[in-house]
């Protein structure tokens, strides 16, 4: 099984002996910067799971949370160990974790959880990502990144990829489009659309634009002609 | 479908993803100076839900009599990171529009003076867009005790080596496109360190908001290679000046409006009445689209700027210029109005522009005929034979023009209107009052 990644450096005695006895290897780092040479070091297969406390270091526990939920794979299950202080902080970071201990829990009862988290990871609960070759689409987080580089995208665009990138080999209509990404009206009318795929374009790169193809006198298709999600 | 509530969301969430330390409010004075204020992550959401509240008497044409106050509310479809803030310092930009305290459109906010015009378009049937052409200079400080220095002595299409003003101009195209600007052309101009970056159009309101953020990023991308960009309408005696010549287009939501296959110049009648339009009230909105004392001489002849009112296919000197397409690409069909220069309010330059063009549609004016001869090389009284006159040939000239329009008050609202000639009457007081180097070089050794 692949190690865990566990903050912080090091994890609550009685913690750290809980999850070894339950056969997990164990990796812990001190701070956020540190988690990538880590996993180069001590995995060729990524994490199997994390355990961070929140309790030494709030903030610094919170930012190493986002940093491993924001790759292009996030890690996961990442179980969350707050002091009974902190379960209001938890609020609104939903994304950042798949479950949550108070400390007072035993560390037994924690080392379940995390059995039981691994279990439903195994069932294929993943975050609701769309990838598409380089094009990876957080649905959960709304962020989109290209070839692992994050792309600074306007709420509009955003909404224009993540639904061309949903139906990849389909051709829409810009009338199509814009009544199904918009769907108000908007001062451009039907040109908004060219408008926004060309301001898509760009973003993406040069080197990326042609994942939006342009279908003479129809509209727009993402992607390739009959291609179908792996998951279908 | 997705309103309001997941614009909101994307943004907040985006913010905290990203780690954006600064939000950028966004919005711009009368006179299209960019202003801004910034507010942490933490004041964010309010300001989304509420707007700011600020005092609006210190900004140039937002003051009134009765009350100071004004909100700024964001709007969230223009949120946008700003990509030279490096890593971990992460600021993001919301244009926003101004709002009285009652929740009523601020009669001063340029956003809205657009927005009104683009709505009557829209009540029309069509849907009106831009593509300006923005022209300016690099130098090398912005000090003005001496003569301003270029940076290069390159000429238009030159392609030299190691030329310090290209450079920033790549580097400043590059930012745009990460931005999601793309940009159709970029080239040196004419004169020396003058260079110009051409825009693909899109609805005139996202592209006033672009024209906002081009000049910044020209601005921005300058001053970190410590050179200075200048959009001043006629920097250099004696070079041409910088214009904003701006490509338009009137579309019914796939069709271009502009388009008769039939037509001798391939023009419906649409465009017709429009060039008409432009034509006619070319004179009571150029106060607008050339806004300072400075602008009136970028408007001379013997350079590229317009000073005949008149239209034509292929000849550079008319003011509304109607390029010519190839045969497959009709839907490229378009008008280019060559008076606005790149120091404009582009709110209020394509407010105008429209609602001369939407008149000349209303009125169904006659297209007078087109101007065939180089107009430069005409005399006074050829061109009167011609019925062709000029642009108003000073701030103060225009000022009397735009006084006089009914098209203008009704477009600008009473507030902009008012406050704009006020300002600029007192620009120009203050200019006639001066005693320039002109003045002192021809009349004090002989006078």
């Amino acid at each position: 099984m692949e190690p865990l990644l566990c903050f912080p450096d090091p994890l609550p005695a009685a913690l750290t002996v809980a999850l070894r006895e339950a056969g997990h290897t164990l990796c812990a780092v001190a701070r956020p910067e540190m988690v990538d040479a880590a996993e180069q070091a001590s995995t060729k297969d990524g994490w199997g799971g994390a355990v961070v406390s929140t309790v030494e270091d709030p903030s610094e526990a919170m930012a190493l949370c986002r940093h491993v939920r924001r790759r292009e794979v996030p890690v996961a299950p990442l179980l969350l160990v707050v002091a009974p202080h902190q379960i209001g902080d938890l609020a609104l970071r939903d994304e950042l974790f798949d479950d949550f201990c108070v400390l007072a829990t035993g560390a037994g009862e924690i080392a379940a959880r995390l059995e039981h988290l691994l279990w439903r990871a195994g069932q294929g609960l993943r975050p609701d990502i769309i990838e598409y070759g380089p094009l990876a689409l957080n649905l959960e987080t709304y962020q989109a990144a290209v070839a692992g580089r994050v792309l600074d995208l306007t709420y509009m665009e955003y909404e224009l990829l993540r639904f061309l990138a949903a139906h990849p080999g389909k051709v829409f209509t810009r009338e199509t489009l814009l009544s199904r990404v918009w769907g108000y009206e908007y001062y451009g009318g039907a040109r908004t659309v060219d408008v926004h795929v060309r301001r898509l374009r760009a973003k993406l790169g040069e080197e990326h634009a042609h994942l939006i193809q342009t279908v003479r006198s129809v509209g727009y298709r993402f992607g390739q002609v009959g291609w179908l999600p792996a998951s279908t | 479908m997705y309103g309001v509530q997941s614009q909101r969301d994307y943004v907040l969430r985006t913010v905290e993803e990203r780690g954006i330390r600064f939000v950028q409010l966004w919005f711009t004075d009368v006179l299209g100076t960019p202003k801004a204020f910034n507010i942490t992550p933490a004041e964010l959401e309010n300001a989304l839900d509420e707007g700011m509240t600020f005092d609006g008497s210190a900004i140039d044409g937002f003051s009134r009599v009765q009350e100071a106050d004004v909100l700024a509310r964001p709007d969230l479809k223009t949120f946008q990171l700003l990509p030279w803030h490096g890593e971990g310092e992460s600021v993001a930009r919301v244009f926003c529009d101004i709002f009285n305290l009652d929740g009523t459109a601020f009669e001063g906010c340029p956003r809205h003076a657009l927005r009104r015009t683009l709505d009557r378009a829209r009540e029309a049937g069509y849907n009106f867009f831009a593509s300006p052409e923005v022209e300016y200079f690099y130098f090398a400080d912005a000090d003005p005790r001496h003569p301003p220095e270029v940076l290069d002595t390159g000429s238009y299409f030159d392609l030299t080596v190691a030329d310090r003003s290209s450079d920033l101009r790549r580097r400043t195209v590059l930012m745009l496109e990460e931005m999601g600007i793309p940009v159709e052309h970029s080239q040196h101009e004419d004169a020396p360190s003058q260079h110009e970056i051409d825009l693909r159009y899109t609805d005139a309101l996202t592209m006033a908001d672009t024209v906002m953020t081009v000049r910044l990023v020209v601005k921005e991308m300058a001053q970190q290679k410590g050179a200075y960009a200048s959009f001043m309408p006629k920097p250099l005696a004696g070079v041409q000046g910088s214009g904003m010549h701006t490509h338009l287009s009137l579309w019914q939501g796939e069709r271009n409006a502009f388009v008769d296959p039939d037509d001798p110049y391939g023009l419906s009648t649409v465009a017709h009445q429009f060039i008409a339009g432009l034509i006619r009230h070319a004179p009571e909105i150029t106060a607008v689209t050339n806004q300072w004392v400075n602008s009136y001489k970028r408007l001379v002849s013997g350079y590229e700027a317009p000073i005949h009112i008149s239209w034509a296919r292929n000849n550079r000197s008319a003011l509304v210029r109607v390029p010519v397409v190839k045969h497959a690409k009709v839907d490229s069909t378009r008008l280019e109005y060559r008076a606005p220069d790149s120091a404009c309010n582009p709110y209020l330059a394509f407010a105008v522009i429209l609602a001369a063009g939407l008149r000349g549609i209303e009125e169904r004016y006659e297209l007078p005929p087109e101007a065939d001869a180089n107009l430069f090389a005409l005399s006074p009284h050829e061109l009167a034979a011609k019925g062709i006159g000029t642009l108003p040939s000073s701030l103060n000239d225009a000022v009397d023009q735009m006084e006089r329009s009914k098209l203008l008050a009704d477009t600008l609202g009473e507030h902009v209107f008012e406050w704009f000639i006020r300002n600029k009457r007192a620009e120009w007081t203050e200019y006639k009052s001066e005693v320039t180097q002109f003045e002192l070089d021809r009349y004090l050794p002989t006078l």
